[in-house]
C-alpha cells in the first residue's frame, strides 16, 4: 500500500547533487510529496528532507539507491511519533467585513499571523507541522483561498 | 612543486592509475588533452567513431579487470559515447570517460559543440566530475578510478572544459581519497548472524542450486566459489554474464539459465529447495515470471549492493558484503549437505532434456559455434553482439575460465562485439579473440574494422549471416504471426567490406567448409579475420521461456525438437560418465 514516508538526507553541498537526487527518485518511479534543502550547522553538507508517497518494499528501494550516490552521505528514515516537523504557509485569502472575525479565529488558534492586507485580500503566514497547516487550509478554504503556497516538511530526529 | 597545464595533469593521474592505453578520438576542445596524451608513453588508439572508443574500453575492461579509459571531444562525441557508458553501467564494467567541454565562461549558452553531458549521462554513470577549476583535477581523477574500480562497479565520467586543461596549477599526488558518501572499504563486515543462517539452511538443504552471476568475476572469486561448490556438492547454474565463473566442465555445471537456458536446467531450478545467488541480480531475463522463480526455494542472496536485494524477488536471506569473503566465510562453517539424490535426479534431467537441433541445408549456427569452442578447447576470449547468435555462443561454447565472455547483457547492445573484442585483444595479446556476431549486430559497428586492422589484431569473427535480425523475426514469428517487420536485413558483402578494410575475408555456404575456414582463421596472426557463415536463414533459438512465464513452461523443448527430428547435442570435454550423454 502506498503510504508517505519522510527521508532527511545529508549530502554534500555542492553543484548537481539536487538534480542528481530528483532524477533517480523520478526514475525509480517515486512520486516526490515534497523536498527541501538547505545548509547544516557544516557548511559543506546539505540536508534534504524529502516527502515521498511509495510502497513498503520500493521505499527500502529508494532507501539503498540514494545510498548508492557518491554525494549521498548519511539517509535517514524518520518514523512517526519520533521526529519533530515544521512547515511554512503562506495563504492569500479574500476579506471583507463578515469574514473578518471568522478570519481573526482561526488565525489564533493556529498561531498564524497577518503578514500583508489590502483592501481585498489578506496573506496569513503560519508555521507548524504538516497535519496542523493541512487543518488549516481546510478552515482557511470555505472563506476563498485564492493562492496558497508550502515549503514542504523540514525535519529533525527527536532523539 | 612546479606548476602543470592541467592536460598535463591528468595524463600524470593516468599514468600513476596504471593507465597504459586509451581509446578515443580527438576535437576542438580536448586538443589539449590529445596534445599531452601524445607526448606520453601512454598507447592512444584512434578509432572511427566514439561509440567504438566506449565499447573498446568495456571490452578491455572485461578482459582484465583493470578500469577502462575512453576519450571523446564535446558535443557530438560525448553523446557518441553514451551508448558505450550505458552498457558499462547495467553490466557493472569499471570504466572512465573522459570528455571534453566548452570553456566554463561559455557552458550554457549554446555554444559550438556544446551538450550537456553531466546531465545526459547521470543516470548511466556511477559517478561524474564537471571541472571547472584545474585545482579539482588531480583529486577528481583520482576519485574516479577509485569509485570505478571498487565496491559495485561502474563507469564514472569526467567532464573537462577546455580551459581546465589549458590552465596550469602546483600540482601534488593526492595521496588520500576521502569521500565522505562513499567508503566501501569501512563498509561494515557481512552479518555473521545470516552468515549462520544461511549455512543452517545449506545443511538442511536436500535440493539446492548455486546461482552465479557477474559478481563472482567482478570480486575475482572464481576459486572460492569452486571450492564451495565442491566441497558441499551443489550444482552450479549462472547467468549470461556470470559463465566464466565455473569451469563447465566439471561435472556440476549446469550452464546457463533463464529465459534460452538449459531445458534441465530450468526445471532444475523450478525444482530446487533451496537457490543460493551469489553476485547475481535476479535480472528479467533469468527469473522469468518473479513470483514463479524458484516458487518453492528458500532463497539466500549474497551480493556486494544492498540495492540488489528484494528489488525484483523477495529473498529469504540476503547477505550484503563481498562476495569473496562471504564465500570463505560460509565455507568455513557450513556443514555439507547429502545432494547425492539430487545429483542423481539432475543427472537423469540432463540426459533426458539435452540440447537439440536439427540437421538442415546450410550450415547452423550451433553447429559452428561447437566448432569454435572445440578449435579452440574452450580457451579463447569471445565477445559476441546480440541476439540469436549471443544466446548460441552461451549455450554451445564451453566457458571455463572468468573473463572468456563479453558480452552485453543488460543493455542488450547491438554492435557491442566487434569494438569490444578490439578492447579485450589490446588488453589481453596472448589470448585467442573471436567475435561470434550477427549480420545485423556486427553492421552496427563494423567500421572499427580499420581500426582493428591499422593495429594488426589478429581477430577473428565469425558472422552468422541468416539476413535477419534474427532474434526478432522469432519473436515475429511466435508473437507476431510472422508479419516480418523489418527484420530482413539491408544486405552488404562482408567479405569485400572485410577486404576493403585490408582484413582476410572469407565466406563459408556450406557445412563441410566451416571447420577449414575457422582453422584457416586460427592461423592468421597480423590482421583480422572475417568468415561470414551463410547459415541456416530461418533458425530458432532453444528451448525459450517466453516472456512473463515460469520455468518449467518452456518452448522448443527436446521432446518437441527430438519430434522435428532433432539430434541431441554433445559437448566436447566432459570428465564425468553422464555428463558425456547430452550437452552439459
Amino acid at each position: 500500500m502506498s503510504e508517505k514516508y519522510t527521508l532527511s538526507c545529508l549530502v554534500e553541498n555542492h553543484f548537481g547533487v539536487l538534480v542528481r537526487i530528483a532524477g533517480l527518485i523520478s526514475a525509480r518511479g517515486f512520486n516526490i510529496d515534497s523536498l527541501t534543502v538547505s545548509t547544516t550547522e557544516d557548511p559543506t553538507i546539505s540536508r534534504m528532507t524529502i516527502v515521498v508517497d511509495a510502497d513498503a518494499v520500493k521505499l527500502e528501494q529508494v532507501k539503498h539507491q540514494l545510498g548508492r550516490l557518491i554525494d549521498v552521505i548519511e539517509v535517514q528514515q524518520l518514523t512517526e511519533g519520533n521526529f519533530i516537523d515544521r512547515e511554512l504557509l503562506l495563504a492569500r485569502v479574500k476579506a471583507n467585513g463578515k469574514s473578518e472575525a471568522e478570519l481573526a479565529q482561526i488565525a489564533e488558534r493556529y498561531g498564524a499571523k497577518l503578514a500583508h492586507a489590502s483592501s481585498h485580500a489578506v496573506v496569513i503566514e503560519a508555521i507548524g507541522d504538516t497535519k496542523a497547516m493541512d487543518r488549516l487550509v481546510e478552515q482557511l478554504r470555505p472563506l476563498g483561498i485564492t493562492q496558497l503556497v508550502r515549503t514542504g516538511r523540514i525535519a529533525l530526529e527527536k532523539q | 612543486m612546479s606548476k602543470m597545464k592541467g592536460a598535463q595533469i591528468l595524463v600524470e593521474m593516468l599514468r600513476r592509475e596504471g593507465v597504459d592505453i586509451v581509446f578515443g578520438i580527438p576535437g576542438g576542445v580536448n586538443l589539449p588533452t590529445f596534445d599531452a596524451l601524445h607526448q606520453s608513453p601512454i598507447k592512444v588508439i584512434l578509432t572511427v567513431h566514439e561509440q567504438g572508443a566506449a565499447h573498446m574500453a568495456d571490452g578491455y575492461a572485461r578482459a582484465t579487470g583493470k578500469v577502462g579509459v575512453c576519450l571523446a571531444t564535446s558535443g557530438p562525441g560525448a553523446t557518441n559515447l553514451v551508448t558505450g557508458i550505458a552498457t558499462a553501467f547495467m553490466d557493472s564494467i569499471p570504466m572512465v570517460a573522459l570528455t571534453g567541454q566548452v570553456r566554463t565562461s561559455v557552458i550554457g549558452n549554446d555554444a559550438f559543440q556544446e551538450v550537456d553531458t553531466i546531465g545526459i549521462t547521470r543516470p548511466i554513470t556511477k559517478h561524474s566530475y564537471l571541472i571547472k577549476d584545474v585545482q579539482d583535477l588531480a583529486r577528481s581523477v583520482r576519485e574516479a578510478f577509485y569509485i570505478a574500480r571498487t565496491g559495485r562497479p561502474g563507469p564514472v565520467l569526467i567532464d573537462l572544459p577546455v580551459d581546465s586543461t589549458i590552465n596550469e596549477t602546483d600540482f601534488t599526488y593526492p595521496e588520500k581519497i576521502e569521500i565522505r558518501g562513499y567508503r566501501p572499504q569501512a563498509a561494515p563486515a557481512p552479518s555473521q548472524e545470516q552468515i549462520q543462517k544461511a549455512a543452517e539452511a545449506i545443511t538442511q538443504s536436500k535440493r539446492p542450486i548455486l546461482y552465479v552471476g557477474a559478481g563472482v568475476i567482478h570480486a575475482s572469486a572464481a576459486v572460492e566459489l569452486a571450492d564451495f561448490a565442491r566441497k558441499n556438492q551443489i550444482p552450479v547454474t549462472t547467468s549470461l554474464l556470470g559463465l566464466g565463473s565455473f569451469p563447465e566442465t566439471d561435472g556440476l555445471s549446469l550452464g546457463m539459465l533463464g529465459m534460452h537456458g538449459f531445458e534441465y536446467t530450468n526445471l532444475a531450478v523450478a525444482q530446487c529447495d533451496l537457490l543460493i545467488g551469489v553476485g547475481a541480480r535476479f535480472d528479467d531475463r533469468v527469473t522469468g515470471k518473479p513470483d514463479a522463480f524458484a516458487r518453492n526455494a528458500t532463497k539466500i542472496h549474497i551480493d556486494v549492493d544492498p540495492s540488489s536485494i528484494n528489488k525484483t524477488v523477495l529473498v529469504d536471506i540476503p547477505i550484503v558484503g563481498d562476495v569473496k569473503e562471504v564465500l570463505q566465510k560460509l565455507s568455513r562453517i557450513v556443514k555439507a549437505p547429502d545432494t547425492q539424490s539430487w545429483l542423481r535426479e539432475i543427472k537423469q534431467m540432463r540426459s533426458k532434456y539435452p540440447l537439440t537441433y536439427r540437421e538442415k541445408e546450410k550450415p547452423l549456427p550451433q553447429f559452428i559455434v561447437q566448432q569454435i569452442s572445440e578449435a579452440t578447447k574452450g580457451n579463447a576470449i569471445i565477445a559476441t553482439g546480440v541476439g540469436q547468435h549471443q544466446m548460441w555462443a552461451a549455450q554451445y561454447y564451453q566457458f571455463n575460465h572468468p573473463r572468456s565472455l563479453i558480452t552485453s547483457g543488460g543493455l542488450g547492445t547491438m554492435g557491442f562485439g566487434f569494438p569490444a573484442a578490439i578492447g579485450a585483444q589490446f588488453g589481453s595479446p596472448k589470448s585467442i579473440v573471436w567475435d561470434i556476431d550477427g549480420d545485423g549486430s556486427f553492421h552496427m559497428t563494423c567500421q572499427e574494422l580499420a581500426t582493428a586492422a591499422r593495429h594488426k589484431l589478429p581477430i577473428k569473427v565469425a558472422i552468422m549471416n541468416n539476413g535477419y535480425h534474427g532474434m526478432v523475426r522469432q519473436w515475429q514469428d511466435l508473437f507476431y504471426e510472422s508479419r516480418y517487420a523489418q527484420c530482413v536485413l539491408n544486405p552488404v558483402d562482408f567479405v569485400k567490406l572485410a577486404e576493403a578494410n585490408g582484413c582476410v575475408g572469407i565466406r563459408v555456404d556450406e557445412k563441410k567448409q566451416v571447420r577449414p575456414a575457422i582453422d584457416r582463421a586460427m592461423k592468421v596472426d597480423d590482421r583480422p579475420t572475417i568468415i561470414e557463415f551463410m547459415v541456416e536463414q530461418k533458425e530458432d533459438c532453444w528451448p525459450m521461456i517466453a516472456p512473463g512465464k515460469a520455468h518449467d513452461q518452456m518452448l522448443g523443448t527436446f521432446e518437441n525438437l527430438k519430434q522435428a527430428g532433432g539430434v541431441p547435442q554433445h559437448r566436447r570435454h566432459e570428465p564425468e560418465e553422464e555428463a558425456k550423454l547430452s550437452l552439459g
